[in-house]
């Protein structure tokens, strides 16, 4: 009676987690569909001119903002994270070890807001000295490294926990140095927990919002150097979704669908990686 | 032991209807304007405090929004810093207050007024450096607002620009990520309320506004009329006010809210 009671419970919540996220994705089509029926895929997938006002609706520039500033910020985020979680794991003494895990917990809380704030106020002036007009590219690429890191070191730590130690024991016997016991041993172990811990990295960065509004200039054009200004679609949606109306809502609802598919796949490609 | 589980989805289900009651408290909601909230939201805290069981929610993000709000029935006021355009028809504004647009540079900037078509020539991408205008070797930083932003419309109407020519570096949505970023900025020229401005400078932050036409942007100037890039700042309700937003707008419009409207360098409004 008991485990049915709590299997029903369960199976509910889980059919519920699941509708929702099939009722967004209904409701993201269902919204921009005037726009997708209605407007050729070049107008607004391969366009960079957005002019809600003179009704140009080109996505392609500020998509390709979203992409490289994420790309990049992983670029710096992963590897260091991936090295500072092994360090921690395999040779930081406990003193430094213990509170440096429970401030990456820390930072991993952090609302992203805080960040975009100490970007505004710190980051953009620093990088204004030598790229006008601070707002940049790069600063948000570093704003979502520093948001993402944290995510990056926990995951790491976490994957080389699960290491069997029964293997840890087989590498010591066999007089494995701590570099070959890691090469060897560990990392073919958790290549894949941290694989798709990046995967998952690279969704937040796409999605984050705010941050990268207050730091990135927002200005609409091709991402084609790390000193000019870029507009991601998040910061577009938060910029224009309060008052938009017709089919600039509608694109806008569109680009969030993008956004949605991709991220999604990205989930399954880590799934698929991980029965791989 | 056993029935704890059989009681559980019980007082789950108890839980989850006793969020669909009626609210307790009659809630107001105000959305719109950035340079409009920050004074509304402290006239709403009086209002809370003068009538108990009231709950007034006030949300920022641009004119717009307010008059998309206001006409979707998803708010009962709107909050707009500009007036209501001929197309806009089936809304009735109030005025609250009247404030300015600024000129904003950075304090070190030693430019104290600029001509219109300095500042003309300046947004569209034409002067590269503060040289070309005044002693001071930075590389310029246009701070442009966001579509959809009331203190946009008044700016380019004003100075004649079209969106399109505006060569902008730097977008902004809110008035503090803008007055922010000037601060950051020593090259930086932006625009922003007079209010929020003169707001964040008596907070010690790093900017300054420049005259327009020989007038200095000031209360004192708004009041008298004197300082030529001004606007009302309105509440805007669809169809009749009636009810708690009726008892709002005449409660922001009233000489007791007078202390307010100066404390956020805004001028309040003499009603006939």
């Amino acid at each position: 009676m008991r485990d049915q009671v709590l299997r029903l419970i369960t199976g509910l919540a889980a059919l519920v987690a699941g509708l929702l996220l099939l009722l967004i994705l209904a409701e993201l089509v269902r919204a921009s569909w005037p726009a997708l029926t209605g407007l050729p895929v070049k107008a607004w997938l391969f366009s960079g001119h957005w002019a809600p006002g003179d009704g140009q609706f080109g996505l392609g520039a500020m998509l390709a903002s979203s992409l490289a500033v994420s790309v990049l910020a992983l670029a710096i985020a992963a590897p260091a994270g991936i090295l500072i979680g092994a360090w921690l794991h395999l040779s930081a003494p406990a003193w430094i070890a213990v509170p440096l895990r429970a401030l990456q917990g820390v930072m991993a809380g952090i609302p992203s807001v805080v960040y975009g704030f100490w970007g505004l106020i710190t980051l953009v002036p620093l990088v204004n000295q030598w790229a006008p007009p601070g707002a940049v590219l790069i600063t948000a690429v570093l704003v979502l490294a520093l948001m993402i890191l944290p995510l990056s070191v926990l995951v790491t730590d976490a994957a080389l926990h699960q290491v069997p130690a029964r293997s840890l024991q087989a590498a010591r016997a066999l007089a494995l140095s701590r570099w070959g016991t890691f090469r060897q041993v560990m990392w073919p172990t958790v290549r894949g927990s941290i694989a798709s811990g990046v995967v998952l990295q690279f969704g937040r960065a796409l999605g984050e919002t705010l941050a990268v509004l207050m730091v990135a200039g927002n200005v609409i054009r091709w991402p084609g150097s790390l000193t000019e200004p870029v507009r991601t679609i998040t910061a577009n949606i938060a910029l224009e979704m309060g008052y938009a109306s017709g089919l600039h809502s509608q694109v806008l609802f569109l680009s969030g669908l993008i956004l949605l598919l991709l991220v999604m796949a990205c989930m399954l490609l880590v799934r698929g990686g991980l029965r791989g | 032991m056993s029935t704890v589980p059989r009681f559980f989805p019980v007082m789950l289900v108890v839980l989850f209807l006793s969020g669909c009651g009626k609210p307790q408290h009659d809630t107001l909601v105000l959305t719109g304007s950035s340079t409009v909230a920050p004074l509304i939201s402290d006239l709403a805290a009086d209002f809370e405090a003068l009538n108990p069981g009231v709950r007034v929610d006030v949300q920022s993000g641009g004119s717009s929004r307010g008059l998309a709000d206001v006409r979707q029935g998803t708010a009962a006021l709107g909050m707009i810093s500009r007036e209501l355009r001929s197309e806009e028809s089936g809304l009735q504004a109030h005025v609250i207050a009247r404030d300015g647009i600024s000129l904003l540079v950075h304090a070190r900037n030693p430019v104290t007024e600029l001509s219109d078509e300095q500042v003309r020539r300046l947004f569209r991408g034409e002067i590269a450096n503060w040289q070309e205008v005044t002693d001071f070797d930075a590389r310029v930083s246009i701070v442009h607002k966001g579509e959809g932003r009331a203190t946009l419309d008044v700016f380019l109407a004003y100075f004649a620009l079209h969106n399109r020519d505006v060569k902008a570096d730097l977008i902004v949505g809110e008035n503090q990520q803008g007055i922010r970023s000037v601060a950051g900025n020593p090259g930086a020229i932006g625009y922003v309320s007079i209010g929020s401005a003169n707001y964040e400078i008596a907070q010690g932050v790093p900017v300054k506004g420049l005259a327009i036409a020989g007038v200095a942007p000031d209360a004192t100037a708004i009041a008298q009329g004197d300082y030529p890039l001004s606007r009302n700042l309105n509440l805007v309700t669809q169809g009749e006010l009636g009810g708690l937003a009726a008892d709002f707008v005449a409660y922001a419009r009233s000489p007791q809210a007078h202390e307010r409207i100066q404390q956020h360098f805004f001028t309040p409004v003499v009603n006939p």
